[in-house]
């Protein structure tokens, strides 16, 4: 593609830094770079690197658009001190590292839980993961499981992950049950 | 101003990463890495060292705006008095150091790193101090002031000093995995690789420091180069975008066949390699020239035909005749000015394609298994529902639409499930009917195998009487019925499981494995069909001359009495006498005209081509009929249809995964029985799978809708490499048996005139190596010794299963301890 250009607009040795520090390749970077500058408008693209690119941008990303977790993923990896959940450049990098290919399950893992915890509290309790199937059996009515369905569901996925019994589920025993899932690593995945 | 913005940043930036974290301290946080001197304190260090000082002073805010290394907080939040003063001292040097670097510097922390990066080498001499005070923090204990780089560093200190190096080069490898965020993750890194830089630097003082240095230097220049290796490697990846789009829309198990497509095309093509490299081209250049011998030349017979093109697609003629072929190969033991073995090459490159499949599926194999994780199915039904259905690869709204649909009705499935499997209602009508179904299946596999003999008779018969009298479906009758065999069954065992009211995941394990079953044996009677037809040709001939028809000595038989023929009729050039000390010169004879011999590998070789191009045929048929006609029929016809032909029936047709995969995996099995005998297979199977990529991304792109059951299939990707792994090993065995037990065909290929095949490996050890070490291979190959190494592996084979087994009942007994 036409990565030529945009090459030249990250310095060599930040470019070999991120490479140091995220799961991603070289090409990766220099994609993201160019796919991160076309969601900035005209006059900020030069200066890519350290322009923020508010929320409503990032959700046209055709990998995000679909995504029922978008608006968490987005204030998971957004570094914003506004609360406006906008992502700079490393922010969009962390964002696709962890969601990379070569990432491992830990760190997915750690992330996952946090886009799970929608009320950010360091735990899934009862609350979150009644918003977590509702995202899953998306937004028509007819879709959605009934309240007794609900309680079903929550309480079988509260006995089979609970180990403390505590009825909420933290981060390492959310990390117990996935790392076992053979599905997990590469479901949570997006490519650019 | 800049510093406040900074320290606003990271105080959110670790609130955050304090809650992500919970409450209980979990392992993120213990995989930090410390130095070792440091055990006073436990893992928490970090993350109560940085909230600590964000309360403290401001001095030791811009300290930590740049986020030292773990070392530093841990000594500051522990300081001694001595050492208190100390880093006073220090902070008030690298205050000054950064107060100038804020004045020139921009808003953002980033740009503050950009230009200390930039000037670095300037102020590598205010750092090397700042980094040396630094050092005496992280020792615990020996504050001592000698570390100074005019002084002599002591023995202890420099291990000391290594192990710390080695500590920041981990903490560099492994900062990726680190959940922070890249501002973070930037200032860690820069300070590991100065405090790295310099004390490398510094450690090669003393014994070996040259050394030291280039070791040092060669490491480096080592991952950089396999950095860009990877990277290149990345680059070559072919189809990335094709496979993506169709990850996008599809979700991830259609696109696990594409990406299984391509690792298939990986191997081949390097099978394609091997066979094109050292023996296509090694002969078509330095070999005979056709026509030279009579096993390179069309028989005048044939010479009319020889290039039309009906012959040239059945692959006689010009092709059978040509380098494509086994047939084609001459004898000789070296070839050309190069003094190329030949038939060594041929004999090693058939050996080296098979062992090379093998690893590599093996390989392949292994790396599943280990990703896999080994755990058991049922244990967490419901969280893995809940936490890894979504597939984050799904780009397109209509396909996240199927997903949310078919994920409710799997939550809704699970949960009836789950409540109604205390229930066990009419047990006997289920065995029952799945007996019966067995029992249909077994039926349709006998069918199929018995009808592929019966063709196969026939077009034994055909051929006793003449190809000619009879048109294009008795010519291609076997091809044409074993892939529509291959069609048609799976759909039948389809409908066969409906029966059988099992959960989908182990009804699709029945399907795979009968169409298995089906492939297999269809194969396997085609080849003994085949070997059968080999001997009753030889036999109708033999049957005028009144020989013994053992089936065994019915080729060698069959062999003599050509040789005999031969030899009269090379008398009858001589006028009739058979000149037994011949000096007379021998007569110039065309070799189109030499009678042949029988060559039986060209034949079997030919049969194998054919199959694999009928059977591309078929497949590029069948998508462009039933996938593509058919989307066009339902497309445009639907306007003036009785009902809608986009819901009921026939609708879009779904990708077929399963039947896809084994036909990929059936088809590589025949590359790999027919390679030996025809070098071309690698290349035509090249071309076969780069059209099949562009053919089947197109049709699924365009005549295909996402499935609607949605369930992941993904355990199947190591049953798929098991089959393939079964697979590669049947479909060796005949040509590993045609090598050791079969003398190969006297008047045609590289081996002819030897007894056995693998003769080639003993001639070469006589001739091109020097004489121990043909008497050093005469022992290794020793049934003494190879009998006593067998029983060694097995031996092993059972110890590490044992030890295996072991390790499984630990991981149980953890398990059980958690909870």
């Amino acid at each position: 593609g036409a990565m030529g250009g945009s090459a030249s607009l990250i310095p060599r040795d930040l470019l070999s830094e991120y490479q140091e520090l995220t799961f991603l390749s070289k090409q990766e970077i220099l994609l993201a770079y160019k796919r991160f500058s076309e969601l900035l408008p005209k006059e900020e693209r030069e200066s890519a690197c350290f322009a923020r690119v508010p929320k409503s941008n990032i959700l046209t990303l055709p990998e995000l658009r679909a995504n029922p977790f978008q608006h968490r993923i987005c204030h998971v990896f957004s570094t914003s001190e506004h609360g406006d959940d906008s992502m700079s450049f490393e922010d969009f990098l962390d964002m696709l590292s962890v969601f990379s290919d070569s990432a491992t399950s830990d760190i997915k893992s750690y992330y996952a839980f946090r886009i799970f915890d929608f009320d950010d509290d360091g735990t899934l309790d009862r609350k979150d993961l009644e918003q977590l199937v509702n995202c899953l059996t998306g937004q028509g009515e007819e879709s959605r499981l009934s309240s007794a369905e609900m309680e079903q569901l929550i309480h079988n996925i509260l006995e089979e992950s609970d180990i403390d019994k505590d009825g909420t589920i933290n981060l390492s025993e959310f990390q117990h049950v996935v790392s076992r899932s053979p599905d997990f690593a590469s479901s949570f995945k997006i490519v650019l | 101003d800049g510093s406040d913005d900074n320290e606003e940043g990271s105080a959110v930036e670790n609130e955050e990463t304090v809650k992500g974290t919970g409450r209980k301290r979990a392992t993120p946080r213990t995989r930090r890495g410390h130095a070792r001197g440091r055990d006073r304190h436990g893992d928490e260090e970090d993350e109560d060292d940085e909230d600590e000082s964000r309360r403290a002073g401001h001095r030791r805010h811009r300290n930590r705006r740049r986020g030292r290394a773990a070392g530093n907080e841990a000594s500051d939040s522990d300081m001694e008095p001595a050492k208190a003063r100390k880093n006073q001292a220090n902070q008030k040097s690298k205050e000054d150091d950064e107060e100038e670097e804020d004045e020139k510097g921009g808003k953002s922390g980033k740009d503050k790193n950009e230009k200390k990066v930039d000037k670095k080498a300037d102020k590598k001499g205010k750092k090397e101090k700042a980094n040396k005070k630094k050092k005496d923090k992280k020792k615990s204990g020996s504050g001592s002031d000698s570390e100074s780089e005019e002084e002599p560093i002591t023995e202890e200190e420099l291990a000391k000093l290594k192990e710390e190096v080695e500590e920041k080069k981990k903490l560099i490898a492994t900062l990726r995995n680190k959940p922070w965020k890249m501002k973070k993750k930037l200032s860690v890194l820069k300070e590991a690789q100065l405090f790295v830089e310099k004390f490398e630097g510094a450690l090669g003082k003393g014994k070996g420091k040259k050394f030291y240095a280039y070791k040092v230097m060669m490491t480096k220049k080592w991952m950089k180069f396999q950095r860009d290796f990877e990277n290149f490697k990345t680059a070559c990846i072919p189809w990335e975008m094709k496979i993506k789009e169709i990850e996008s829309h599809f979700g991830s198990s259609v696109a696990s066949y594409f990406i299984f497509l391509r690792w298939m095309y990986g191997i081949n093509m390097i099978l394609f390699g091997l066979t094109f490299g050292l023996v296509m081209v090694p002969e078509a250049l330095m070999g005979k020239p056709y026509g030279s011998l009579p096993r390179k030349t069309v028989p005048r017979a044939e010479e009319a035909t020889a290039m039309n093109f009906a012959t040239l697609w059945d692959f006689s003629g010009f092709a059978q005749y040509s380098v494509l072929f086994y047939g084609y190969y001459n004898n000789q033991r070296t070839i050309g000015w190069l003094k190329f073995r030949m038939p060594l090459s041929y004999f090693l490159v058939g050996v080296g394609s098979i062992g090379y499949s093998f690893m590599i599926v093996t390989r392949t194999m292994a790396k599943n298994a280990n990703d896999d994780g080994g755990g058991d199915d049922t244990s967490f039904n419901f969280s893995w529902k809940m936490f890894t259905s979504w597939d984050y690869l799904i780009g397109n709204p209509e396909t996240a639409d199927n997903k949310f649909a078919s994920i409710t009705t799997s939550f809704k499935e699970a949960i009836v499930e789950e409540q109604e499997s205390r229930k066990e209602e009419n047990i006997h009508l289920t065995r029952f009917l799945r007996v019966l179904a067995n029992f249909l299946a077994l039926c349709t596999l006998a069918g199929s195998g018995y009808l592929i003999f019966f063709v196969v008779r026939r077009s034994q018969q055909f051929a006793l009487e003449g190809l000619e009298n009879y048109g294009w479906w008795e010519r291609n009758e076997v091809n044409t019925v074993m892939s529509l065999l291959g069609m048609f069954c799976p759909t039948l065992f389809d409908v066969i499981s409906s029966l059988e009211n099992y959960h989908p995941r182990i009804a699709l394990r029945w399907q795979l494995g009968r169409i298995f079953a089906l492939f297999l044996g269809n194969l396997y009677t085609f080849i003994i069909a085949l070997m059968d037809e080999i001997n009753l040709k030889a036999r109708y001939l033999l049957s005028f001359t009144m020989f013994d028809i053992y089936l065994g000595n019915v080729r060698t038989s069959k062999e003599k009495i050509v040789k005999y023929n031969m030899t009269i009729w090379e008398a009858s050039l001589y006028n009739g006498t058979i000149p037994e000390n011949s000096t007379a010169p021998p007569i110039q004879v065309d070799p189109a005209d030499v009678p042949r011999g029988p060559c039986w590998e060209t034949m079997v070789g030919q049969e194998f081509v054919r199959l694999t191009v009928s059977d591309m045929m078929t497949t590029y048929i069948t998508i462009l009929i039933g996938d593509f006609l058919r989307a066009v029929f339902v497309r445009f016809f639907n306007y003036c249809w009785c009902w809608d032909l986009e819901y009921g029936f026939p609708s879009y047709s779904e990708f077929d995964i399963s039947g896809n995969v084994l036909g990929l995996i059936f088809n590589q099995g025949m590359i790999w029985m027919g390679s030996f005998y025809a070098p071309c297979l690698p290349a035509i199977n090249v071309f076969r799978l780069h059209t099949s990529m562009y053919l089947q991304c197109w049709a699924v792109m365009c005549c295909n809708v996402p499935q609607e059951r949605v369930f992941k299939a993904s355990r199947s990707n190591n049953f798929y490499m098991a089959m393939l792994l079964f697979i590669l090993f049947l479909s060796t065995l005949p040509a590993v048996y045609t090598i050791v037990s079969i003398p190969p065909s006297f008047d045609c290929g590289p081996f002819s005139g030897k007894t056995r095949m693998y003769e080639v490996i003993s001639e070469t050890l006589e001739h091109d190596f020097p004489s121990w070490f043909g008497k050093v291979f005469g022992y290794a190959s020793n049934p003494g010794l190879i009998l006593p190494f067998i029983l060694l592996m097995v031996l092993s084979l059972y110890y590490l299963n044992a030890t295996s087994k072991s390790y499984k009942e630990a991981n149980l007994e953890l398990k059980k301890k958690l909870q």
